[in-house]
C-alpha cells in the first residue's frame, strides 16, 4: 500500500464519517441519511455479487440471500428475543451455510446457465418466504424493535437505538461502518492468495484445476462469502425498515445488484460501491421527472453501456493503467 | 386426467414459442435476452391497439405485432448489441445492456399504452365439451393450434431455407460460418429480429385469452429462462421440449397441489434445481468444455 492510496482511503473515511453528517446537519436534509444508508447496504450486497463475478460467475441470486438474512434476523429478534447485533453475524453465517448447500450443485454450472439458475433462486426465495409457516406469509413480519444495546462486561459498545435522539444518524454510521469493513475484507481477499486463485478460475477453470487448484472448494468458498455479505446487508436493512415482506427483495433487486457491479466496473474492487451510488442516486434524482423517470433512467443505462462497456472506473484505466 | 393433458398441451405450445425466440437469440449471439418478456408484452399491446382501437380483424393485429417486433428486434441488434459486443471486454456486459433494454421497453410500454390490463374480444365463441372429460373453449383450441403451427413453420424455416441454414451454421460455430462466407452481421440481425418476432406473436396470440398488462414482462422472462434451462440453452428441440414440459408441470401442479396452497412454482423450481444438479446442460444442451 503506497502513500497515495493511504491518503485516498483516509479521505474517503473522513468524507463518509465526518463531512457527510456535517453537510446534512447544516443543510437540514435529514432524508439523505436514509438514502445514503440504503446505498451503503446495497453496496455490501453488490460487493458479494462482485465477488462471484470474480470467479467468473454471473450472480443474479443475491436477493434470495438478502431476503434469507433479513428473515433470520427478524425471526430471531421477534420470536427468540435475541439482540439484533447478535443476529447480524448469525444471519450472515446462515446465508453462508445455505450458500454451501445450494452452491455445491449449482456452482457446477457456468455462464448463462449459472446466471439463469440464480435468477430462479431469487424467485424461489420469494416463494419460500410466502409458503413457509415461520415467515408469516404475505403479511410479513412487522414492528420489529430497533436494535438494542450491545455491551461487553458492562462496557457499552453500541447504545440502544430506541433511546437515541437521532436513530437515522446511528443507522447511517452503522451501515457505513459495515460497508467499510466489508470492502476492506473484499480488498484483502482480492489481494491475497485466495484472490489470485479466484482470478485463475475466472480465466480458465480447467487449466487451473489441472495445475492442482481445488476449484470446487474455491467456488463454494467464494460463493458463501458472497452470500454472507448478502445476508448481513439484508439483516441490517430489516433493522432499519423494522419490517420484512416476501417482496422486500425480489428479482428486480437481484438484477440491480448485478447492474451495480457492471456499472462500476468488474475489474475494480470499489466498482460496485460507485455503481450502487450512481444507480441509486440517479434513480432518486430522476424522481422529479415523474412519469418519464424510468424512460430517462433506462436510456442513460443503455447510453452508458454503449460508451463505457467496461464500467465507469475504466475511464481511469487509460491514464494510470493499474488496477 | 384428459383435462390436465389438454391444458398442459395448450400452455406448452405457447411456452415453447416464447422459449424458441429466446433460445434462437442466445444461440446466435450468446446473449441472454432479459427483455424477452417485455417484447412479448409489447406484441400483446400492438395486437390490442390494432384490434380494439382501430377495429381491424385479429389476423391484421397479429401480423402487425410480428412486423413491429421484428423491426424493434432488428434495430436493437444493429444499434445496441452489435456495438457493445464489439467493444466490451467481457461477454457478460451484454447482460447489463439487455437489462437496460428491458427497463426501457417497460418505460415505453407504460408511456404509450398505460398500466391498465387490456384484452381484445373473444375471436371465437363456444366451448368444446367432450363428455365432461375435456372442457375447453374453442378460442383456446384455436390459439393452441396456431401456436403449434407456428412452431412447425419455424422448424421448417430453420431446416429448409437459406437464412435458416445460415443461422444454424452461425449457432454451431461463428468463426467457421464467417469463413464459409456467411454474412454474420446480417444473419445476426435477422436472427434477433426473428426471435423478437416470435415473442411478439405469442403476445398477440395470448392477448385474446389472458389479456395483457405491463407487469407480465418479468415473470414471462423468468418462465422462458426456466424452459431453456430444462431443455438446454441454444438448442431448438430443447426449447420446444422445455416449453411443453413446463406447461405440463404447471397444469399438473395446479390441479394436484391446489390443496396445499400456491406452491406449484416452488415445487417446479425445487425440482429444476435438483435436475440441474444432475444434468447441468439440460435435456438436449451441449455439455460444457
Amino acid at each position: 500500500m503506497n502513500t497515495n492510496r493511504l491518503i485516498g482511503v483516509g479521505a474517503f473515511l473522513i468524507a463518509v464519517f465526518v463531512i457527510v453528517p456535517l453537510l446534512i446537519a447544516t443543510s437540514g436534509r435529514w432524508d439523505f441519511y436514509y438514502t445514503l444508508t440504503s446505498v451503503a447496504l446495497l453496496a455490501i450486497a453488490s460487493a458479494g455479487v462482485w465477488l462471484t463475478f470474480y470467479i467468473g460467475r454471473i450472480n443474479i441470486g443475491q436477493g434470495a440471500y438478502a431476503l434469507a438474512g433479513g428473515y433470520v434476523s427478524a425471526i430471531l429478534v421477534t420470536k427468540a428475543g435475541f439482540n439484533f447485533w447478535v443476529t447480524l453475524p448469525l444471519a450472515g453465517l446462515f446465508c453462508a451455510g445455505l450458500a454451501v448447500l445450494i452452491g455445491l450443485p449449482i456452482l457446477r454450472l457456468r455462464g448463462v446457465y449459472f446466471a439463469m439458475v440464480t435468477l430462479v433462486l431469487t424467485e424461489v426465495g420469494r416463494l419460500s418466504a410466502l409458503a413457509l409457516p415461520v415467515t408469516n406469509g404475505a403479511k410479513g413480519i412487522t414492528s420489529i424493535p430497533l436494535p438494542g444495546e450491545l455491551s461487553i462486561f458492562g462496557l457499552t459498545l453500541i447504545p440502544d437505538f430506541a433511546t437515541l435522539q437521532n436513530p437515522k444518524l446511528a443507522f447511517y454510521l452503522a451501515a457505513v461502518f459495515l460497508m467499510v469493513a466489508c470492502y476492506a475484507a473484499l480488498y484483502r481477499i482480492v489481494n491475497s492468495r485466495l484472490g489470485h486463485l479466484c482470478r485463475s478460475l475466472q480465466q480458465n477453470e480447467e487449466l487451473s484445476a489441472s495445475i492442482g487448484v481445488n476449484t470446487a472448494y474455491l467456488r463454494v468458498l467464494t460463493y458463501s462469502i458472497s452470500s454472507f455479505f448478502g445476508g448481513i446487508a439484508g439483516a441490517m436493512f430489516v433493522a432499519i425498515s423494522q419490517s420484512i415482506y416476501p417482496s422486500s427483495f425480489q428479482v428486480a433487486d437481484s438484477v440491480n445488484f448485478m447492474l451495480n457491479c457492471f456499472l462500476g466496473g468488474l475489474g475494480y474492487v470499489f466498482g460496485p460501491m460507485l455503481g450502487t451510488l450512481m444507480l441509486y442516486f440517479g434513480w432518486d434524482l430522476l424522481f422529479t421527472t415523474g412519469r418519464y423517470q424510468l424512460l430517462i433512467y433506462s436510456s442513460l443505462l443503455i447510453i452508458l453501456m454503449l460508451v463505457l462497456p467496461n464500467g465507469v472506473l475504466s475511464l481511469f484505466e487509460r491514464k494510470g493503467g493499474r488496477k | 386426467m384428459e383435462q390436465i393433458i389438454a391444458n398442459g398441451l395448450y400452455l406448452g405450445a405457447q411456452y415453447a414459442l416464447i422459449a424458441l425466440g429466446l433460445t434462437l437469440i442466445f444461440s446466435l449471439m450468446n446473449v441472454l435476452n432479459f427483455a424477452h418478456g417485455q417484447m412479448y408484452v409489447l406484441g400483446g399491446f400492438v395486437t390490442y391497439t390494432v384490434v380494439s382501437q382501430f377495429g381491424l380483424p385479429f389476423i391484421v393485429g397479429l401480423l402487425a405485432s410480428a412486423a413491429i417486433l421484428a423491426a424493434v428486434g432488428a434495430a436493437i441488434e444493429k444499434f445496441l448489441f452489435a456495438p457493445v459486443i464489439k467493444k466490451s471486454k467481457r461477454e457478460e456486459s451484454t447482460m447489463l445492456l439487455a437489462a437496460g433494454i428491458a427497463f426501457f421497453l417497460d418505460a415505453v410500454i407504460l408511456l404509450v399504452f398505460g398500466e391498465k390490463q387490456r384484452g381484445v374480444p373473444k375471436i371465437l365463441n363456444g366451448v368444446l365439451n367432450w363428455d365432461f372429460r375435456i372442457i375447453m373453449p374453442y378460442d383456446r383450441i384455436l390459439i393452441g393450434v396456431l401456436a403449434i403451427a407456428m412452431i412447425a413453420g419455424f422448424i421448417l424455416f430453420m431446416q429448409y431455407t437459406k437464412a435458416g441454414r445460415a443461422m444454424r451454421a452461425l449457432a454451431q460455430d461463428r468463426m467457421a460460418a464467417e469463413l464459409m462466407g456467411v454474412d454474420v452481421k446480417r444473419y445476426s440481425m435477422i436472427g434477433f429480429a426473428l426471435g423478437a418476432m416470435l415473442a411478439g406473436l405469442v403476445g398477440g396470440l395470448l392477448v385474446t385469452i389472458t389479456g395483457i398488462n405491463l407487469g407480465m414482462g418479468g415473470p414471462t422472462s423468468i418462465k422462458a429462462f426456466m424452459m431453456i434451462m430444462i431443455g438446454g440453452a441454444g438448442v431448438i428441440s430443447g426449447a420446444i421440449a422445455g416449453g411443453f414440459i413446463l406447461g405440463m408441470m404447471e397444469s399438473i401442479g395446479l390441479t394436484l397441489l391446489a390443496a396445499y396452497g400456491d406452491i406449484t412454482y416452488l415445487v417446479i423450481f425445487a425440482s429444476l434445481m435438483i435436475f440441474l444438479a444432475i444434468r447441468p446442460q439440460g435435456l438436449m444442451g451441449k455439455p460444457w468444455g
